[in-house]
């Protein structure tokens, strides 16, 4: 190694450092901005680093990319809206497996007639996870954009389709570290991953979504890692290993809060074809609708309100009239709280991001575990456009398909009002009882309009 | 190239090991900034991708290498202003909540 070697190592040992750092301050929201900064402080030192390398003799092709990418990076950090966050976070997946695909690509290219079999076995893995996780990712952004429908597609025999895929892409893995030089079988390995990718997320649906983009998460993290196997870089490893670490946790806790298990995900079509096995048809339950001006009254006069939102305040954007209705609510003495669902919305964490944006403080948003044994003493809990996660099937109906799923206990509460577009099921096609419930009113209309609604009854009182 | 070996396999697995440990500590409440903050530091495959575009080591890896660094680019500078973005928003009540103490989360 010499000097120059040294000291670029050293830099990369240095951002390693920051960037576990970096993440270990989220485990605060009052550090985490700072310790993020400093992440970003060793990101460009990494950058700076590398320059000097002295592989590194021409800057023509990496000023411009440099210049391009922070050209299209700029706007999707500042100017999308949080909203949009779900399908923003899913693309960038697809960005940085394209990255780690095309630097495994161009080293087999060059390397080909002499990369050992351990390199390969990196190399290989890089591409094939990679690949997946580029067009994965691609139809995750589609469908949570809405280019491609949110619903399930599906057709006869895919899980068999899928697997024989996978299968054989295993097999092509397998067969080039056997034999390295074989680029045809390399690079039909790569058109094959693609389209796995591609007919992965095809049958899953809106509601699975925060599973898939956290397990996409992972594969883009393991995919770099490979890469830092492939070209022997530490940092590449490790960082690779955190993402791969950090996304693998979080999917299992998404499936955890769906009750379901990975493989019930990937291969379940949730929701496909509405199950008709959910329970008793409710025609012959009647629903109680409520106007604005009860409803606005009964919050008013509450002493405990707890608000529960779900994807559909997100869709409606209401998070602001959301939050406006609360500091009126605590004007008048009530006390408001926010339920957060681990898989409310279409990634985790969904909720929180919107209602921070709303200027709600964080430490009025409460987990499903601290928050559902306050709710029998809440007078109203309102529930915003969610709904498999306050469906109590999931607690007493065993032929549900959301049974056995941890729910947000609204229906314990003595009042409970939900903002409602229709009866309409919801997202997995599931009969909710909670609509029917006595002691449920049902405001029905755009989230939004409706809350603009409550809003201004709940000033006029 | 020079074969695999054994020492990175270990830095692989500790390093996995560190993450798991560390981000078994993120609250629920910053989910959705921590997966924009690993996306942010993903773009570390900049590294790679760097040396691939600057190495001239024939048209097509240029090109390659020109495509990677502007994903890795793009990662990198939006994933890190967009998780500030959303690190700046989430602020603490001015008065302290009403009842139940809400637990802070692992700190320290």
């Amino acid at each position: 190694m010499d000097a120059r070697e040294v000291v670029i190592q050293a830099i990369y040992l240095a951002s390693s450092v920051l960037f576990i750092l970096g993440l270990k301050s989220l485990s605060h929201p009052d550090k985490a901005r700072l310790g993020m900064q400093q992440a970003a402080v060793g990101m460009a030192l990494a950058i700076v680093g590398t320059l000097f390398n002295h592989e590194i003799i021409r800057f023509d092709f990496i000023t411009l990319a440099l210049i391009l990418g922070t050209v299209i990076g700029y706007p999707l950090g500042m100017f999308v809206p949080m909203t949009a966050m779900p399908q923003r976070i899913a693309i960038s997946h697809m960005f940085g497996a394209l990255a780690a695909t095309l630097v495994g690509v161009a080293e087999y290219r060059i390397n080909q007639p002499a990369v050992p079999r351990s390199t390969m076995a990196a190399l290989g893995f890089e591409v094939l996870f990679g690949a997946l996780t580029v067009t994965g990712s691609f139809m995750a952004f589609g469908k949570l954009q809405e280019l491609i429908t949110g619903r399930p597609v599906t057709y006869r025999g895919q899980n068999a389709v899928n697997i024989t895929l996978f299968g054989v892409a295993v097999a092509m893995f397998l067969y080039l570290i056997y034999r390295p030089h074989s680029p045809m079988v390399f690079y039909a390995m790569i058109g094959l991953a693609l389209l796995l990718g591609v007919f992965m997320v095809l049958p899953i649906g809106g509601a699975d979504m925060p599973v898939v983009v956290s397990l996409l998460n992972s594969y883009a993290g393991l995919a770099s890692s490979a890469t830092g196997f492939a070209i022997q870089n530490n940092v590449l490893i490790i960082c690779g290993a955190l993402d791969g670490a950090s996304g693998f946790l979080l999917s299992i806790l998404m499936s955890k809060a769906m009750n379901r298990s990975f493989g019930n995900v990937l291969f379940g079509a949730f929701g496909a074809p509405p199950a008709l096995a959910a329970g008793t048809q409710a025609k012959d339950l009647t629903v109680h609708s409520v106007s604005a001006e009860d409803a606005a009254m009964r919050m008013a006069y509450a002493s405990q309100v707890i608000v529960v939102p779900g994807y559909g305040m997100a869709v409606a954007q209401a998070q602001h009239v959301v939050g406006e209705l609360a500091d009126l609510l605590e004007k008048r003495g009530v006390t408001v709280k926010y339920a957060i669902h681990p898989v409310a919305g279409r990634m985790p964490g969904h909720m929180n991001v919107l209602l921070a944006e709303a200027n709600v403080p964080y430490d009025r948003l409460y987990d499903m575990e601290e928050i559902n044994s306050e709710f029998p003493q809440a007078d109203v809990a309102l529930v915003i456009g969610a709904n498999d996660v306050v469906n109590p099937a999931a607690r007493s109906d065993a032929s549900s398909p959301i049974y056995g799923m941890p729910i947000l206990d609204v229906d314990k509460s003595k009042g409970v009002i939900v903002l409602k577009r229709s009866m309409n099921p919801g997202f997995a096609g599931i009969e909710n009882h909670l609509f029917y419930a006595p002691n449920t009113s049902m405001l029905f209309g755009d989230a939004k309009s409706s809350l603009t609604r409550l809003v201004s009854e709940v000033k006029a009182l | 190239m020079n074969p695999i070996t054994i020492i990175e396999l270990y830095v692989f697995v500790l390093a996995a090991f560190v993450g798991y440990q560390v981000i078994t500590r993120v609250p629920p409440l910053l989910h959705t900034p921590l997966m924009s903050a690993t996306n942010a530091i993903s773009g570390i495959s900049l590294v790679g991708s760097l040396v691939l575009a600057g190495a001239n080591r024939d048209n097509p890896s240029n090109w390659l290498g020109f495509i990677a660094v502007t994903a890795a680019t793009i990662n990198v500078v939006g994933g890190f202003l967009i998780t500030d973005r959303m690190l700046k928003m989430f602020r603490r009540d001015p008065k302290p909540p009403p009842a139940l103490e809400k637990k802070t989360g692992g700190a320290g």
